[in-house]
This record gives C-alpha cells, structure tokens and sequence, in this order.
C-alpha cells in the first residue's frame, strides 16, 4: 500500500499531511473522494478479535452511528446508519476479499446513499494483543457543505473511526463499554 | 438523591438528582456512609480544572454500602467497601503492569479526545474530576453508581471504623506512591514540600520505608506540627530559607530524594509565583511550579524527585539544567490505587499507618456547602473534612 502513496517515508496513511483527496485517489482510484485510516491495540488474541468482527451483526454493539446489520449471507450485508439531521442512509454492502485472522475488506454495492468501502486488517502483537487498523473510504454527501455538517454534528467518518475503534478495544477487552451514564435512563438518552 | 453540585469558580450547591443504577454488567452501586473532601477539590473549586460542566457532582473519596450489584460484580449487597478515585478496567495492557491511573479503558471513548489531544493518550477515569477525566458523578452524594466494582473496590472487615479505611480511596496510597516512586534507600535523607494530607502520608511512609530522617516543609503551623508527631524535622518557609536550612541540616549534601507534593496552586509570594501567577489568570500559562523548582535546586546530586502533586498542563521556568545538570530522576503519575489498596489496608490493620489523625471535622453531607469554602479559607484549622450523609 505504501507504494500508492504520495510520499516518500514509511508514515501510515492516517498520518498523511498530504490533502486527503489526493491520497485516497493515489491509493483507491477516483472514485472516492475521503480517506481515513485509525489503528488501535487490543489485548486479546488476533482469533477472537477477527471472529467477533467478522460477525457483522456485532458490529452495532460499538459502532455509534450504525443502527442494525442485517447479514444475508457470508459476503452481503444491509446498512442502515445515522446521518446529521436525525435521518439515517442505508447500503448493501458486499465483502470483498478476506483471510481469516488477517483482513476483511468490504464495499457498497451500486445505489448507496453514501458511497463507501472498508477494510479492515488485524495483526498478531504477540503479548501486546492485537493491532486493528480501519481504513475507510466514502464520499461524503452533498460535497463540502454535506462534510461541515457532517462535523457539527461528529458523524464525520475520521472522529466517528477513532471512537468506534476504541468502543471496540473496550468491549473486547472489559466485556463492556464505559460510560458516564448514573442510571439506564441517563444511558437511553446519552447513547454509545 | 441529594449530591454536592459544582456551578462555577467558588459555587458549589446541593442539588437534588435523579438515582444512580446498575447501567453495565460490572457495575455496583453504593450508598455512601463517608466521603472526604481532598485538597485537588480545592483546583476545581478555585476553578483550575478545565471541562468542568455546571451540575456536576464532585468527590472521589468515598466509600460505603453496596446495594445494588451488576451481572458481572464480585461484590455482595451488604458489604462496606472503600472506592478507588481511579477508574481502571483491569483489563487492559496497563491495568496489567498495575499501572491503573494509566488505563486505556476507563474513560468513555468520547471524553478520552481531549485527554488524547492534551497529553497524548487517554488516561483513566476519575470520580467526580470533570469531563477530561470522564464526566462520572463523584462521591459527595448519597449513592454512587461505580463501574469495574470486580477490580476496583476493597471490601473493609467488620467492625473497623470507616474514619480509618476511608483514604485508602487516595490520599494514603497517593502519599504511599510518592514515598515509593522516592526510590527511599535506608539511611536516606528525604524532604516533602507540603504537608497536606498526602504529604503527610508520604513522611509516614518514609519513615516505613527506611528513611533515616525526613523533612518537612510548609507554612501551615498546625501542619508541620502534625508531621513533627510521626517524627520529620520541619521548616516553615515564612520564617526559614528553605535551600539554605536544607544544606544545613544535611552538611551542604542535600536531601538524598526530594518529594513535591504541593502541586499547581502553590503558596507564597515568591518572585517566580507571583509571575506564575499572573500568567494563569492572563492564559500565558497553566500551572504554578514554585515547590517544583525548589525541590529541584535542593535535590543532592544523583537524587531523586517525586512529585505526587496535581498539575494539569504547562510551566516554564522548568529548572531544566539543574536537573539535567545534576542527573537526577523524576518519578510521577496519578495513584495506581488498585496495586497499593490491600497491602495498606492490612498496615492500617496492623496499627502501622495512622490515618485518622488527620480528620479535623466531621460534617453533615448536607453542609458541604460550607464545608468547601472553610477547608479552602482555613486550611490551617480544617486539615480534613469527613462529610456524612444522613448525619445531623
């Protein structure tokens, strides 16, 4: 992957000064315009990390914004996902290469509301647990009016991805995810 | 639920809020039979402490009754338990080195952005410390929901009072750890800047750890006094030159390992405090290093420095070159309480640590009110408050 990029170092994509547009086309072709790439440890071995992600329908557990996956087979899924102004978009998506214990990479089957691909690729760190990186490429809707509210409003993909991957580390690690919440009512109106 | 409530620099209320309840499997919640008011209270209430949210409620050292038990806690309804200020999940790569103040999963994944941004990586979770620290409810309360209660609460045997298991919460394991990350040799000479309650902990653990002498310093009569009673020789720096007693009393060697435990809202009118001073009131900076820099010129060379004390952002005047000059080294952190809380409590068993020595006033939970503004204006008279829910 490094090889696609626009610079010369070994620097992770999530650490590119360059204009993000610009290093998604270099490593994903024109057809998206937003990358975004987090990596984060987690203290379990790379076998249960892989298979709980792998199960798509666990995915809602810690990812904030994703309201239900509805898995139809092994390779096709049904996204429905919150977007700014209390409306949700929705996408089939198809797995599009994986290895067990190693990657995962999806993409959005034609007609999705938002256009967009994932992958995700774990490493074994040995006493360290596992490394998770998810890189994620979409379009963001209605260009760059679509991505300033998508900010105001924190569903932009870059801050949605550090937090999501860290509800990840949470549950794998502590079997739950922190919260400030007094009381379930609290946690109702408080969200992940 | 009634709960000692932060509205701003100086304002602290008791307000009415809705119960705590089990929300996660690991959950406990407590009914609160004592809770203390700690002098980094004081930073909140003096309006240091960014990300504080009108309504929060305060405290984080508490301890009480469970009555309440998630799926997954060890605890049982009934048992007294003392709370560690420190959220730590257990779980984690840190949690499993026992650096708990340092866990990765105690902060919900929200609040750990700004912790991240300030200082590189999230940090735990505190009790009841603002927003940067997780925006949980804190212990001045009448319940208290508490998250990992299978790792992080120590259940107390019957029949021990809660006056003497009550700080095992943080301010003993906090002195305790400033002793420790000492790197205390017998014969050692030590000096503590600060005998507040942790500074005091921190002569009673020196001692323990075999500490030849060690002196105190502050300009609190009272508090010097008390550090007299386990034995420190001490200085009062309103009436003593603190380098130059230091050189003194230890033959121009000075101390062998020197203990910070005053923090960001130092004392006294030297130079460099006023200037520090008006730098945090004009946002040129954030926090105050007077005892710091002391510490750092009286340190003898090879020595060591721990600095137990709260800072939360950026100094200057870093006395850079005398440390680096004379290679001394810097041990600090938040209280990696979970590690230190059973072998204290067995101390306290043992009658080796005294801790309630140090509770000057015993209070209704509903006067903290009044509690907080005469700890912040008579520190000298109120070196500690215990505040009781239910007490009249």
């Amino acid at each position: 992957m490094a090889d696609a990029t626009l610079r010369s170092d070994d620097g992770p994509v999530a650490a590119s000064k360059q204009d993000p547009a610009a290093e998604a086309k270099a490593l994903f072709g024109d057809a998206h315009q937003q990358v975004t790439a987090r990596s984060v440890t987690i203290n379990k071995p790379v076998a249960e990390v892989y298979r709980f992600f792998r199960d798509f329908r666990n995915l809602p557990q810690f990812m904030e914004n994703v309201v239900s996956i509805t898995v139809a087979d092994d390779r096709q899924s049904h996204w429905v996902v919150k977007a700014p102004g209390g409306k949700t978009v929705e996408w089939d998506a198809i797995v599009t290469d994986e290895a067990p214990d190693r990657h995962i990479a999806w993409e959005s089957q034609p007609g999705a509301d938002v256009p967009n691909s994932g992958r995700v690729e774990f490493r074994d760190a040995g006493q360290r647990g596992t490394v998770v990186t998810a890189t994620i490429t979409y379009d963001p809707p209605f260009g760059v009016v679509g991505k300033i509210i998508a900010k105001m409003f924190q569903r932009e993909p870059a801050i949605q991805a550090r937090r999501d991957l860290r509800r990840f580390k949470q549950l794998m690690e502590t079997g739950e995810i922190a919260t400030p919440a007094k009381n379930k009512q609290e946690f109702e109106e408080m969200g992940l | 639920m009634k709960a000692l409530t932060w509205h701003g620099k100086h304002d602290v209320r008791m307000d009415t809020h809705p119960d705590p309840g089990i929300v996660n499997p690991r959950d406990c919640v407590i009914k609160v039979t004592s809770t203390a008011i700690c002098g980094s209270d004081l930073h909140l209430y003096d309006g240091y402490i960014p990300t504080m949210k009108s309504g929060d409620i305060l405290g984080h050292e508490f301890m009480g009754e469970v009555v309440e038990v998630g799926a997954k806690s060890t605890l049982k309804v009934g048992q007294r338990v003392v709370v560690p200020f420190t959220i730590s999940c257990g779980a984690c790569y840190h949690c499993g080195k026992h650096q708990y103040s340092a866990c990765d999963n105690g902060l919900p994944a929200d609040n750990q952005d700004i912790a991240q941004t300030l200082y590189g990586h999230p940090m735990a979770g505190l009790f009841g410390y603002s927003h940067m620290t997780g925006g949980y409810a804190g212990g001045q309360a009448e319940y208290v929901r508490v998250p990992f209660s299978d790792i992080g609460p120590i259940v107390i045997p019957d029949g021990v009072d809660d006056d003497k298991v009550l700080f095992l919460s943080d301010i003993l394991p906090t002195g305790w750890m400033a002793a420790d990350n000492a790197d205390i040799e017998p014969g050692d000479t030590v000096a503590v800047w600060g005998c507040g309650p942790v500074g005091l902990f921190a002569v009673q653990s020196a001692f323990l750890m075999g500490a030849e002498r060690v002196i105190a310093i502050d300009h609190f009569p009272r508090r010097l006094e008390l550090a007299k009673r386990f034995g420190a020789e001490t200085i009062n720096f309103e009436e003593t030159a603190v380098y130059e007693a230091l050189m003194e009393m230890t033959g121009g060697i000075g101390p062998d390992a020197v203990i910070d435990s005053v923090g960001l809202e130092a004392h006294g009118f030297f130079v460099d405090n006023i200037i520090d001073q008006i730098k945090v009131s004009t946002f040129l900076g954030t926090d105050r290093i007077h005892a710091l820099r002391q510490a750092i010129i009286a340190c003898r060379k090879g020595g060591r420095v721990s600095m137990p004390a709260v800072y939360g952002g950026f100094v200057d005047k870093f006395p850079l070159g005398a440390f680096m000059q004379k290679g001394l080294t810097l041990k600090t952190g938040q209280t990696h309480v979970q590690h230190y809380m059973p072998g204290l409590l067995n101390a306290i068993l043992e009658d080796k640590i005294d801790t309630t020595f140090l509770i000057s006033h015993h209070m209704p939970l509903d006067e903290a009110p009044t509690g907080y503004k005469m700890f912040h204006d008579h520190q000298d008279e109120y070196t500690k408050i215990v505040l009781k829910p239910g007490m009249n």
